[in-house]
C-alpha cells in the first residue's frame, strides 16, 4: 500500500470509493454470519470461512449445501466452482499490481469481487493499486467484523426458521444472483440450472442438484457463439 | 470420523481450494486464459451456481420438493431487489415475510 503522503487526487479518490464499497460490503457479513450458525456451523467454523476462505459467494454456497444436509465434498465443490471467477480476476489485476514476494500471496487472498471491481475502475497505476489494496484489506477487516457480529448473533436467535433464516437464505443468494442476469444467455442458464437442481432433487443426494446445474453452464458457456455473458466483476458479490 | 471433524475438514479444504485458484490466476502467464470461453465460461458457472442455490434453499426440504413461506419471501426479496434496495435490506424483508407468515399460520 503507497503510504505517501503526497498521494494523488486519483488516489484519493479510488481509497474513498473502496472505503464506501468495504462498508456496503462489510456489513451483510452479518447475514452471512447469522446464517452459518442457522446452518449448522459454530462460531469458530464460521469465523474461519470468512478469514479462511475470504469469497462471499463461496461462502453463502457451502453453508447453502451444508445446510441442505449436503455431503462435505459436495460442499467443497459448489465452493471451489463458484471460486473459479476469483483465478480470472487475478490474472487481470496480477499485472496491474506487480506485487512481489510475500505481498503476492496477500493480493491473491484479497481478490474478490470488491477489490477487482474497484481497482480495474481506476485510471492511474497507482490509482489501481490504491482501490485494489484498500478495497481488498477493508472488505477483509469489516466482513470479518461483521461475520462475528453475526454469528454471536445467531447463535443467540435459536431456532432459524423462526426468524425466517431460511429464506434469508434464499434472498441473500437471489441477491448474488442479481446483477449477474444481464443478457440473453446469463439468463437462460440461470433458468436451465434451476429446472435442472429441481428435477434432480428427488434423485440424487443432496449437494449434486447444485454441481449438476455447473454443468449445464459448461456446455452453455463453451457451446455459445461469442458475445453472450458480461464476465466483469461484480461488487454486490463479494 | 465425527460430523464436527468432518466440517472442519470440509472448511479447511474449500478454503485451500479457494485460495489456490486466487494464487494461480496470479501466477500463470496472461494469454494461458486469454481465450474468451474460459471467462464466458467462468461467468455462466457462478449464475449457474447461483440460480441453483436460490432454487434449492427456496423450495426444496432433504429430497423433497416443498412450498411454503419461503416462495412468498423469495418473491418480496425479488420485488426488493427489483427497487434496488440494498442487500442487507432485502435479506432481512425475505426473513421478516416468512417469519410473519409462519407467526400466522
Amino acid at each position: 500500500m503507497p503510504a505517501s503522503s503526497a498521494r494523488s487526487r486519483e488516489e484519493r479518490a479510488a481509497v474513498r470509493q473502496a472505503v464506501s464499497v468495504s462498508v456496503a460490503t462489510g456489513l451483510y457479513g452479518i447475514s452471512f454470519g447469522a446464517l452459518a450458525v442457522a446452518a449448522g456451523l459454530d462460531v469458530p467454523q464460521t469465523m474461519a470461512l470468512s478469514l479462511l476462505m475470504f469469497s462471499g459467494g463461496s461462502q453463502f454456497a457451502f453453508i447453502g449445501v451444508v445446510g441442505a444436509g449436503g455431503a462435505p465434498m459436495a460442499a467443497v465443490a459448489t465452493a471451489g466452482l463458484l471460486g473459479a471467477r476469483n483465478g480470472l480476476y487475478g490474472v487481470q489485476v496480477a499485472p496491474l499490481l506487480a506485487a512481489h514476494g510475500w505481498r503476492r500471496p496477500l493480493a491473491a487472498h484479497l481478490t474478490i469481487d470488491e477489490s477487482t471491481a474497484v481497482g480495474t475502475a481506476q485510471t492511474t497505476p497507482g490509482a489501481i493499486r490504491a482501490g485494489f489494496w484498500w478495497a481488498g484489506a477493508g472488505v477483509f477487516v469489516l466482513w470479518n467484523a461483521f461475520t462475528l457480529a453475526g454469528a454471536l448473533l445467531g447463535d443467540a436467535l435459536g431456532d432459524p426458521t423462526r426468524y425466517g433464516l431460511d429464506a434469508a437464505a434464499a434472498a441473500a443468494f437471489l441477491a448474488l444472483l442479481w446483477p449477474r442476469l444481464a443478457g440473453r444467455l446469463a439468463r437462460a442458464t440461470a433458468a436451465a440450472a434451476l429446472a435442472v437442481a429441481l428435477a434432480l432433487t428427488p434423485l440424487v443426494p443432496a449437494g449434486v442438484p447444485v454441481l449438476a446445474a455447473a454443468a449445464v453452464a459448461v456446455v452453455v458457456g463453451w457451446t455459445a457463439r461469442a458475445g453472450g455473458a458480461a464476465s466483469g466483476p461484480h461488487p454486490a458479490a463479494a | 470420523m465425527s460430523p464436527d471433524l468432518a466440517t472442519w475438514l470440509a472448511i479447511l479444504a474449500a478454503s485451500a481450494v479457494c485460495f489456490g485458484i486466487k494464487l494461480v490466476g496470479h501466477l500463470v502467464p496472461e494469454h494461458w486464459l486469454a481465450e474468451p470461453r474460459v471467462a464466458r465460461t467462468a461467468s455462466l458457472v457462478t449464475v449457474a451456481l447461483l440460480a441453483a442455490l436460490v432454487g434449492v434453499q427456496t423450495v426444496t426440504t432433504g429430497q423433497h420438493v416443498t412450498v411454503d413461506a419461503r416462495l412468498p419471501a423469495l418473491a418480496v426479496a425479488a420485488v426488493a431487489l427489483a427497487l434496488r434496495a440494498p442487500f442487507v435490506v432485502v435479506v432481512v424483508l425475505a426473513a421478516a415475510t416468512a417469519a410473519g407468515l409462519r407467526a400466522l399460520a
